[in-house]
This record gives C-alpha cells, structure tokens and sequence, in this order.
C-alpha cells in the first residue's frame, strides 16, 4: 500500500476512534469557530475607529488574514502528531513504537490524528476570506483561484514545516515546546495585517526567516491585484509562496538531525 | 551464520544531571553536567534460528539496551550487530519488517479502535498481502482465542486479553523473530501460563526465534532452554537453564516432619532454614553430605513421619547468582 492510501486509512481509523465520541468532535467545532471569529472582532473594532491604514481597508485584512488562517487551519488537521510530539512520543518513550514500523516516521505522525473538530476553524477562515475578498471586489478568475491554491498550499507547507521544527526541537528538550505557538498562532495574527504596516526588521523577519509574509502577503497583493508599495517585482509576487517548500525541507533537515541524535541516546 | 549475531558491544549513555529545585533548573540551563553510564560493555552471544533465549538480569543491568540495539531503535558505541545478516540500525525499514517485538508496558494497538481495525491497520503499514493477512490472522485469532474481543476497543480489554493481542499483532507480518519485553508483567496466573504457551508453540511450531526479557523466572524456567545473565552490562552466564541452576547453587533442601516437636539438628554440612512446630526446612549440599545418608541419620535419631526432597525456588538461585557477580540491583 503507498504512502498516501496508508495516510488516508489512517485518517478513517482516526475518524472512527473520534466519533466514538461524536458530542465532542461538534462541540470543539463549535468552540474553534466562535474563538476564531474573535479574532476579527478585534480588526473590525480597529478599522471602525481608524476607517483606512495606509490605504488598507478591513477586507483586505480579511483577505490575508482568511488565506493565512485557511493554511493553518488545513494543516492543523494532520499536524497534532507533532504537536504533541515531545510529550507524547520523545518523553514516553513511544517513539521508539515508530520507530519498530517499517514505514518513514513522518509519515506515522501525520497518521496519528486526523482532527476534526478543525472544520469550525477552516470554516470560519474561508468565511472570513471569501466575505472580505467581496467587500474589496476580487474578480475570481481561473487564475486567481489557481493562484490562491497556490498560495494557501505554500502555507500550509510552512506551517507544517513550523511544527516539524517544533518536534525537531523536542528531541532535544524532551518537552513539546509551547513557545513555538507565538510563531504559529502570533504568526497568524502578524501575518493578517500587510507587511509595509511592519517596521523593517520585522518585515525581514517574515520574509527571511519565517516566511509568512511569503505565503500571505506577496501573493495576496497579486489577488487583490495592487502592486507592492514597498517595490518587489511584479514575478515575485506569485512566486513568494515558494518560501514554504523552502521552509519546510529546512525543517526537515532538523527532523533528520533529531532522529540521529534519539538513535544515538536513547532518550 | 547464526540468525543473531552480537560481538563486543558497548554502549554509553550520557545523563543530565540537576540540582533541585528552582536554582537547579536555572544552573542547568547555562552548564549542564553529565555523567556517563556505561549500559553494555562488551557483550557477545549469537543465536540460531529457531531458538528461545531468556534474557535475565537486575534492572539497569543492560537487557533493554540490548533489546533496542537489537530491533534498530539505537545505535551502539561499538561493536557489531547483525540481525539476518543486516545492521539493524542503517537498514531500518528492511530490518524492522521481519522481526516483531512487544513491549509489556506498551501498546501498539489503537486504543480507541476494535482489536480487529487495529489488526487490519497494521497489515497496511507492514504492506502485508491481503490473501496472506487474512490467513494469518486467523490462525493468530484461533491460537491467542482472540475471537470474543476481536470487536472491542482495545481499552475495553484486561490486560491478560490486551497482551494475547499484542502479541498477535506484532505476528501479522511473520517476522522471524519475537522480541518480548517482559511480556507477563502484570499478568495474573491464568494469563501467564496461556501466555507461555502461546509463545512456546509459536516457537516450535512456527519456527519463530525468540528472544525474551523478563523478570518472572518462571517464565525462564517454563520457556528457555538456553539462558543468558546479563549484569553490569557484561554476559555473566550464557547456558542452559539446568545448567546454571547446578552450577550456581548445588544446594538442596529437606523438609522433615517430625512425630513430636523438632528437634535441634547438630551435623556438618546442614544448616537449619525453618522451624514450624514439627516440621523442619533444612538446606545442605548433596556433595558433602548425600541425601541418602542425611535422611539415614535423621530416621535412626528420631521418629521421623514424613520427608520432601526439593531445591531452592528459582528466584533465590538468581539472587545468589547476582551477588557472587556484585550484579545486584544496579
């Protein structure tokens, strides 16, 4: 069986085990939703004291921030095996279990859970996103939609890679890093806003070293069809998503990198 | 060449160590001390295909490390390993789809999921072929008697249910060899002995090699013809079970029933273990003192109504052995 059947039964067994307790599943749903919705309560309150920054309206904040949060969202399905990875499998030894299997064990994390109590969060992203991107009138050609795939695929591949790194990490601590979450959950927030609203060395700082801007705010600027006021390229823009390949094969090299260190001490 | 091959090998842990409290946790962040633990020093045994070794010795002697420099899980420091003529730790994936192992402690089934969904799930991972699975499982589901849990959520189980499943989970692929670690903990002794069973015929009649830790030596004593002590990271003993036991402790034990209350026992070579009203434990060593003889002297002195040859119990024989080596609790 490959690699992808064997993720898809994975995530059926997952299904199953979860609707063993079907009142819990709807419940977090719910409660992922309404937090979530939060989230832009709080730009609505701005923007309805400020109107307009720097020439930027509430739906385009709710364009970056409905195709960030999208990303997140779709990666939070499959990624709770490394979220919890320190704890679960580095601390208790059951990574070793992975370990006995003849399969990549990246692959059997993405299989230990299929979370479906994210659709509320995936649900309120796309929301968010379509509503605002028809306050600021997006004419949703093909290859816009294409590129919006584009877009949100290159996030979910950095935000994958953020939580490998954050395993990667664990091998080391023993303990899930919670800090990790102000890069996923604080770059959420960051990334909802453009990144000429952002001084220079935290402008860098999304673009070079975690680039969120990358996945969000370059390929966004070429779907609301404005070019970039701080002056990259037209070809950049479209092209930006690609950060997060790049950001997830990095991420991997510390995954391989832990994976040694464990063989070697046992711990 | 044998199916298991270890030659000289060792391996060394490095431990953080902390001092307590708040203080501690804040030093340890800036200089760390280790301590090196040396888990194996220079271990060596091989084995054939088709045999059943007990691996016994104190916690923290060396039997996991071995057990997971075996399944590929660590690397060593030195030495050579070879599992069916691979290195188990560079040729992972190869390696680990032929050998099977069950950790007493751990599951490896789905704990939500039915045994049957967990069992199935597994023959996906493994790749194994449907037609080969189904067969498989059968005859595991008729030789562990899974058939009435195969529908229940594994946390639904006893522990003896969960780890006759475990066991037919880590067979579904049909690795050459089983790998249990402490495989009767916890059990009770009706589990127990379904347990050894099971693992006996699987080992004669499946050919499966076994490699088993354990700290219940009845489990040796009832399974393993050939047994290796490991204490200090080091071999201390690698021979038949009888073997040991005769070489370790020649001692035997009497027990005298006596018409009136026991007497004292004067002679050389006996020593008195318990006095119970009229009856008397002794322990004496057969070669000084034959067991004929004793016996003649204690039936011409006193009025003697019942007498019962035995040795020592296992776990004293073991215990003995782990202090003549200094191998005690490590």
């Amino acid at each position: 069986m490959n690699s992808l059947r064997l993720i898809l039964r994975y995530f059926s067994a997952s299904l199953r085990s979860q609707l063993q307790y079907p009142g819990s599943a709807i419940m977090l749903g719910i409660g992922a939703f309404l937090t979530t919705i939060i989230d832009m309560l709080a730009a609505w309150a701005l923007f309805d004291r400020f109107g307009q920054v720097q020439g930027w309206g509430l739906g385009h904040i709710a364009v970056f921030y409905g195709v960030v949060s999208t990303s997140f969202a779709l990666t939070d399905f499959f990624t709770r095996g490394f979220d919890v990875f320190g704890n679960e499998f580095v601390k208790t030894g059951a990574f070793d279990r992975i370990l006995l299997r003849p399969r990549s064990p990246a692959l059997q994390l993405v299989g230990y859970e299929f979370r479906l109590s994210r659709f509320g969060r995936l649900a309120q992203a796309l929301l968010v996103l379509f509503v605002g991107a028809a306050v600021v009138g997006v004419d949703w050609t093909p290859d816009k939609v294409l590129l919006l795939a584009w877009t949100i695929t290159g996030g979910v591949a950095l935000f994958t890679g953020l939580l490998v790194l954050q395993a990667s990490f664990a091998f080391w601590t023993t303990e899930s890093l919670e800090v990790f979450n102000v890069l996923t959950y604080g770059g959420i927030q960051a990334a909802q806003f453009p990144l000429s609203l952002y001084a220079g060395w935290f402008r860098n700082f999304l673009i070079f070293v975690v680039p969120l801007g990358c996945v969000a705010y370059y390929p966004v600027l070429a779907i609301l069809d404005q070019p970039d006021p701080l002056g990259a390229p037209d070809w950049w823009l479209p092209t930006a998503p690609a950060m997060g390949f790049a950001f997830l094969a990095a991420s991997f090299i510390a995954w391989r990198a832990g994976i040694s260190r464990y063989t070697s001490t046992g711990s | 060449m044998p199916q298991i091959l270890v030659e000289d090998l060792a391996k060394t842990y490095r431990v953080a160590e902390r001092d307590p409290g708040l203080l501690g946790a804040v030093k340890g962040l800036v200089h760390r001390r280790h301590r090196t633990v040396q888990a194996l020093r220079n271990v060596s045994f091989s084995l054939e295909a088709g045999e059943l070794l007990g691996f016994i010795g104190p916690n923290g002697a060396g039997k996991s490390t071995t057990i997971k420099i075996l399944s590929g899980i660590l690397k060593p420091d030195a030495g050579v390993v070879l599992v069916n003529g691979r290195v188990p730790f560079t040729d992972r994936i190869a390696h680990v789809s032929k050998i099977g192992v069950v950790f007493g402690q751990r599951t490896q089934l789905w704990w939500d999921l039915p045994v049957s969904e967990g069992f199935d799930l597994l023959a996906d991972i493994y790749r194994v072929d449907a037609a080969r699975y189904r067969a498989n499982r059968d005859e595991l589901v008729a030789l562990l008697r899974l058939e009435r849990v195969l529908d229940q959520p594994v946390r639904q189980l006893s522990l003896g249910q969960r780890m006759r499943a475990e066991i037919a989970a880590a067979l579904l692929h049909e690795p050459d060899i089983l790998f249990l670690d402490e495989p009767t903990i916890g059990l009770d002794a009706p589990s127990k002995l379904a347990m050894r069973e099971v693992v006996r015929r699987l080992n004669r009649e499946r050919g499966v090699t076994v490699l088993l830790t354990t700290h219940d030596m009845h489990d040796i004593e009832a399974l393993a013809e050939r047994v290796i002590v490991i204490g200090h990271g080091q071999v201390l003993a690698d021979s038949p079970f009888e073997t040991l036991r005769a070489n370790v402790l020649a001692e035997r034990r009497l027990v005298v029933d006596f018409a009136q209350e026991a007497p004292e026992i004067v002679m050389a070579g006996v020593e008195v273990r318990s006095r119970r009203g009229q009856t008397l434990e002794l322990a004496f060593d057969p070669t000084r003192t034959p067991t004929p003889t004793l016996i003649a002297a204690l039936a011409a002195a006193h009025e003697v109504v019942d007498i019962h040859v035995g040795e020592p119990a296992i776990e004293e024989v073991i215990a003995r052995f782990y202090d003549l080596h200094g191998a005690g609790e490590a």
